[in-house]
C-alpha cells in the first residue's frame, strides 16, 4: 500500500438527503437511452436506422473520429426513436426493451490473451467507451500507450455514493476486471477512502492509494496530479469502479454488461436509496420509487450537484453517473439577502456568512445563483478549493482568451471540467469556470489534438 | 414583501428584453438587486452556489470601514474645537464632523455612481458593486476642508481614468480611491498639504498648530503627542486615517470574514517595522530616529495597508505574491517618508507604486510554477530519449 494522498484544500459540503444503504432492483424501465453527449467531444455515426430491432450488445453507432470505438445497445429490443437537436445533432437513441437476444462473445480464454487482443475484445464488445483518457477526459484512444490506469473509489462530491457498498455483490467481478485491465496498462492505481477502504483493500493487481481530504480529493485529476502528474504528450487512462465490474461480468458471461447502480439522493427525495438498474434507464420510475416530492419544482441532475447534468424526469440515466441528485429549484427572491451574516441556512465557504457557526450540520440547498455574475474581483478563493499545484484563476483567464500556449504552461493537460465544480460553487463573481474549461478543452482538441 | 416585489416587477416591465427602455436595464437592475437577491437559478456549471456574492463582499468592507469613519467624524469636530479653544460636548464634535463629511460622501457617491451607471448602460453589463467601497474610501482619505467640487473632480478622474479606461471593475491597475487622492494631491497641493488643511475651518484661526505628525517631523520639529494619542487617533490628519485603534477593528473584521488579505496586512507591517527599525539604527535626522513602532501608528500607514493595499484587483493575486507585495508596500512607505520630506506621507505613493508592480510580482510567482511543470516535462523527455 502506498503512503497515499493527503489534501487540505477544498470543501466537503454536507447536504441533506444522503442515500440510505439499501439497494433495490429496478428492471421495469419502459425505455433506455444512449446519449452521445455523455462523452466529451464525441461525434456519433449511426449504424442502424430508426425502428430497427437490435440485440443487446449490438453496435448502434461509432465514433466518427475513431471508427474502431463502437457503442452498443444496452438492451435488446427496438430502436424506437432518434432524438435530434439543433443542426440535426443526435441527442439520444431511445430503445424499448423486448426479448432477450444478445450478442455472444468468446471470453473463456481471457486470462491467456495478449494486450492487443484484449483491446480488440473490449472494442468489439462495446465496453471500450467505459475507459476514458487524460488529457481532455475523452474516450480513450485504443492506439495510445498510457502510463497508467487510475480508478477512484473515493467519491467525495456532495451526496456521492459509497462504492464499497454499491459494489458489495460484485467483489469477484471487480477483481476479474482489474486482472484483465492489467493487460492494457503498465500500472493500475486504485484509490480508496483512507478512513475506510472496504473490500478494495484486498484487490490484487493494483496499487492501493489511500486518499484523505475534502472534496475534490476524490477527483481523478487531483489523484493523478499527486501520484504521477501528466506531462505534455503523456496519456493516462481512467475508468469508473462499476465499469470495472461490468468488464468482469462480461468476461464471466461473454455478454455485454450494462449494469448501473445509482443512488437517488438530495433534499427533494423522500426515500433516498440505491437502485440497481441498467445504463440509460428511464428516470421517472426510479424517481417515483425514491419518492421524489412532486409539489415543487425540482432540479433533477445526472451526477452530483456540482458537476452533474440537469435533466428531467422523462429523460434517462446518463452513461457514467452512479448518482442522481434531486434538489428544489431556487427561483425565489430573497429580500436584502446580500447583507453579510444573513440567510445562514445557505451553506457558504465564505466567512461573510455565519453558516459555519449557526448553520445546521447538513444543509438544504436549492439552485438559486445567490447573486449575479460580476467581474473577477476577489482573489485567493479559487486556490482554496483547488488542491493542485495549478493557478486556477490564471488558467481560467488563459482559457477565456483562448491562449493555447499559456493554457499548456499553466497545466490545462492536468484538468477536466469537473475539477472546477467547487470553483463554480465558491467564487464570488459567479464565473462559470466549468464551462470555460470545457470550451478550452474543446479548443485544445481542435487545435492540438 | 410580496407587495413590494409586485410593484418592482411592474416597474421593470418597460426595461425587459425587446421593450422600450431595454438599454437602461442595468440601471434599474442595480436598484432592484439592492432590495432583493434575484430569482436567477443556475443554468450551467455547478447547480448549487455559495451564498457569497460581490455585493455581500463589498458591504462587508463598508462595515469594516464604519468604525474608522465614525471616529473620523468625531475627530474632525474634536480637532476643530480644541484648536479654536471652545468648550464642546461629544455630540457637538460629532455633529460638526458629520456636517463636513456627510456632504463629501454624498458628492463622492453621486458623481462616481453616475459614471458607473453610465458605463454599465453603455457597455451593457450590470453595475458592479466595487464603487460602493471606493466611493466611501475617497472622502475618508481627504483633508476635511477640501472643497466639494475638488472631491467631485477627483472622483471623476479616478473612475474614468483609473478604472473605466482600463475596462472597468476587475481590470484596473491602480487602486481607484488612491488615484483620486493622488490626483487631488498633485492638482491642488495647497488644499492637500501644509499646516492649515488638516483641522476643520483652520484658515479662520490665526494661531493654529494643525500640522500632522509626519509634517512636523519632516520640518525637523519635535512631536508633542504621546504614542497612545497617536494610536487612539486624536491627532490632525486626513479624515478617517488617524485612529489606528478603530482601523484595527476594521482590519479584524476584514480578516475574520476573509475579505481582506491578512497576508498583505501582516507583510506590510513587517516591511514597515523592519525598515523603521533599520532607520532607527541609522538615526541621522528626526524622521530616521522616529521610533519604528510610532511609524506604524502615525499617518495613513494603517489605513492604507488595511483598506487600500488589500484591494484584491490592484494587489498581487497569488498567495506568495501577496506576501512580497505587502512587505514591499511597508518598506517603500517608510522609505518615502524618511527620504522625501516633500511627501511627508509615503503610504499613498508606496501602494500606487506597488500596484504597478503587482502584475510583475505575480508574473514571477506564476512563472516559477510554469518552470516546474516544464522541468518535469523535460525530465520525462530525458528518460524516454
Amino acid at each position: 500500500m502506498s503512503k497515499g494522498i493527503r489534501t487540505r484544500k477544498g470543501a466537503t459540503i454536507a447536504l441533506n438527503g444522503e442515500a440510505e444503504k439499501i439497494i433495490k432492483e429496478y428492471e421495469s424501465s419502459p425505455s433506455f437511452a444512449l446519449q452521445p453527449d455523455d462523452f466529451f467531444a464525441l461525434t456519433p455515426k449511426l449504424l442502424v436506422k430508426e425502428g430497427a430491432t437490435v440485440k443487446k450488445g449490438e453496435a448502434v453507432f461509432f465514433d466518427k473520429n475513431n471508427p474502431a470505438i463502437q457503442f452498443v445497445a444496452p438492451v435488446s429490443g427496438q430502436l424506437t426513436q432518434i432524438q435530434r437537436g439543433a443542426k440535426r445533432k443526435i441527442e439520444a437513441l431511445i430503445f424499448s426493451p423486448k426479448g432477450g437476444d444478445v450478442v455472444q462473445h468468446k471470453t473463456s480464454n481471457w486470462e491467456k490473451i495478449e494486450r492487443q487482443e484484449a483491446i480488440e475484445l473490449l472494442l468489439n464488445s462495446g465496453h471500450w467507451p467505459f475507459i476514458s483518457q487524460r488529457p481532455y477526459g475523452t474516450i480513450a484512444d485504443p492506439s495510445a500507450s498510457p502510463k497508467a490506469l487510475f480508478i477512484s473509489t473515493y467519491a467525495s462530491a456532495p451526496l456521492d455514493v459509497d462504492f464499497d457498498f454499491l459494489l458489495k455483490n460484485n467483489k469477484e467481478h471487480f477483481q476479474t476486471g482489474i486482472h484483465f485491465l492489467r493487460k492494457l496498462v503498465p500500472d493500475i492505481f486504485l484509490s480508496v477512502d483512507a478512513s475506510f477502504s472496504g473490500f478494495f483493500e484486498n484487490i490484487e493487481g493494483a496499487k492501493i492509494v489511500p486518499v484523505k481530504g475534502p472534496h475534490p480529493a476524490g477527483n481523478l485529476s487531483v489523484q493523478i496530479h499527486h501520484l504521477a502528474p501528466l506531462n505534455m504528450g503523456e496519456v493516462a487512462w481512467t475508468i469508473r469502479p462499476e465499469d470495472v465490474v461490468n468488464i468482469g461480468l462480461f468476461l464471466e458471461k461473454g455478454v455485454y454488461s450494462s449494469q448501473r447502480t445509482v443512488a437517488v439522493a438530495g433534499s427533494a427525495v423522500g426515500a433516498p436509496q440505491y437502485f440497481k438498474t441498467t445504463i440509460g434507464a428511464q428516470l421517472g420510475g426510479i424517481l417515483d420509487l425514491a419518492e421524489v416530492q412532486k409539489d415543487q419544482y425540482n432540479r433533477i441532475i445526472n451526477g452530483d450537484v456540482l458537476t452533474g447534468k440537469a435533466t428531467h424526469e422523462n429523460a434517462h440515466l446518463g452513461y457514467f453517473n452512479n448518482l442522481v441528485s434531486v434538489i428544489p429549484e431556487g427561483n425565489q427572491y430573497r429580500m436584502f439577502g446580500w447583507l453579510p451574516f444573513v440567510d445562514n441556512h445557505i451553506p457558504s465557504l465564505s466567512k461573510t456568512s455565519l453558516s459555519w457557526l449557526f448553520g445546521r450540520k447538513k444543509f438544504d440547498v436549492d439552485t438559486n445563483l445567490n447573486g449575479e455574475e460580476r467581474a473577477l474581483v476577489v482573489t485567493g478563493e479559487m486556490e482554496d478549493v483547488f488542491p493542485m499545484q495549478i493557478f486556477p484563476m490564471q488558467l481560467i483567464k488563459a482559457c477565456m482568451i483562448g491562449d493555447i500556449e499559456k493554457m499548456e504552461a499553466l497545466g490545462i493537460y492536468e484538468v477536466v471540467p469537473e475539477d472546477f465544480g467547487l470553483v463554480d460553487y465558491a467564487n464570488t463573481s459567479k464565473i462559470e469556470a466549468q464551462e470555460i474549461i470545457r470550451n478550452a478543452l474543446a479548443l485544445m482538441i481542435k487545435e492540438v489534438g | 414583501m410580496n407587495f413590494l416585489r409586485k410593484q418592482l416587477d411592474n416597474l421593470k416591465r418597460p426595461f425587459a428584453k425587446g421593450e422600450k427602455w431595454e438599454r437602461f436595464a442595468p440601471a434599474i437592475n442595480a436598484f432592484d438587486t439592492f432590495l432583493f437577491v434575484p430569482n436567477h437559478t443556475t443554468a450551467k456549471g455547478a447547480h448549487i452556489r455559495d451564498a457569497v456574492d460581490l455585493k455581500r463582499t463589498m458591504v462587508t468592507v463598508i462595515i469594516a470601514l464604519l468604525p474608522a469613519l465614525f471616529y473620523g467624524i468625531y475627530n474632525t469636530g474634536y480637532q476643530h474645537f480644541i484648536q479654536v479653544g471652545e468648550p464642546f460636548t461629544f455630540l457637538e464634535a460629532f455633529l460638526h464632523g458629520a456636517f463636513k463629511i456627510v456632504p463629501m460622501i454624498i458628492v463622492s457617491y453621486v458623481v462616481g455612481l453616475t459614471i458607473e451607471f453610465a458605463f454599465a448602460v453603455y457597455r451593457g453589463h450590470e453595475v458592479n458593486e466595487g464603487y460602493l467601497v471606493t466611493g466611501m474610501l475617497i472622502p475618508m482619505i481627504m483633508p476635511v476642508d477640501i472643497p466639494l467640487w475638488m472631491v467631485a473632480i477627483s472622483v471623476a478622474f479616478a473612475v474614468l481614468i483609473a478604472k473605466e479606461a482600463f475596462g472597468g471593475t476587475g481590470m484596473n491597475i491602480l487602486n481607484p480611491a488612491l488615484t483620486a487622492r493622488a490626483f487631488a494631491f498633485f492638482a491642488y497641493p495647497t488644499y492637500m498639504s501644509g499646516n492649515k488643511v488638516w483641522v476643520s475651518e483652520a484658515t479662520n484661526v490665526d494661531a493654529i498648530s494643525g500640522e500632522t505628525i509626519l509634517g512636523t517631523l519632516a520640518a525637523g520639529q519635535q512631536v508633542n503627542y504621546s504614542m497612545f494619542e497617536m494610536f487612539q487617533g486624536a491627532i490632525p490628519g486626513s479624515i478617517a486615517e488617524t485612529s489606528t485603534l478603530w482601523i484595527l477593528v476594521g482590519a479584524l473584521i476584514l480578516i475574520a470574514t476573509g475579505v481582506g488579505s491578512w497576508r498583505i496586512m501582516v507583510g506590510g507591517v513587517i516591511g514597515a517595522a523592519v525598515m523603521g527599525f533599520l532607520f532607527n539604527l541609522w538615526g541621522a535626522n528626526a524622521l530616521m530616529s522616529f521610533n519604528w513602532m510610532n511609524h506604524l501608528v502615525v499617518g495613513g500607514f494603517a489605513f492604507g495597508i488595511v483598506f487600500m493595499a488589500t484591494d484584491p484587483v490592484s494587489a498581487a493575486q497569488t498567495t506568495q505574491g501577496k506576501w512580497i507585495y505587502g512587505i514591499l508596500v511597508g518598506v517603500f512607505c517608510i522609505l518615502i517618508r524618511v527620504f522625501n520630506p516633500a511627501y511627508p506621507e509615503g503610504v499613498m505613493l508606496a501602494i500606487l507604486l506597488m500596484n504597478v508592480f503587482a502584475p510583475t510580482i505575480d508574473h514571477y510567482v506564476i512563472q516559477s510554477n510554469i518552470n516546474k511543470r516544464k522541468k518535469r516535462w523535460a525530465a520525462t523527455q530525458l528518460k524516454t530519449a
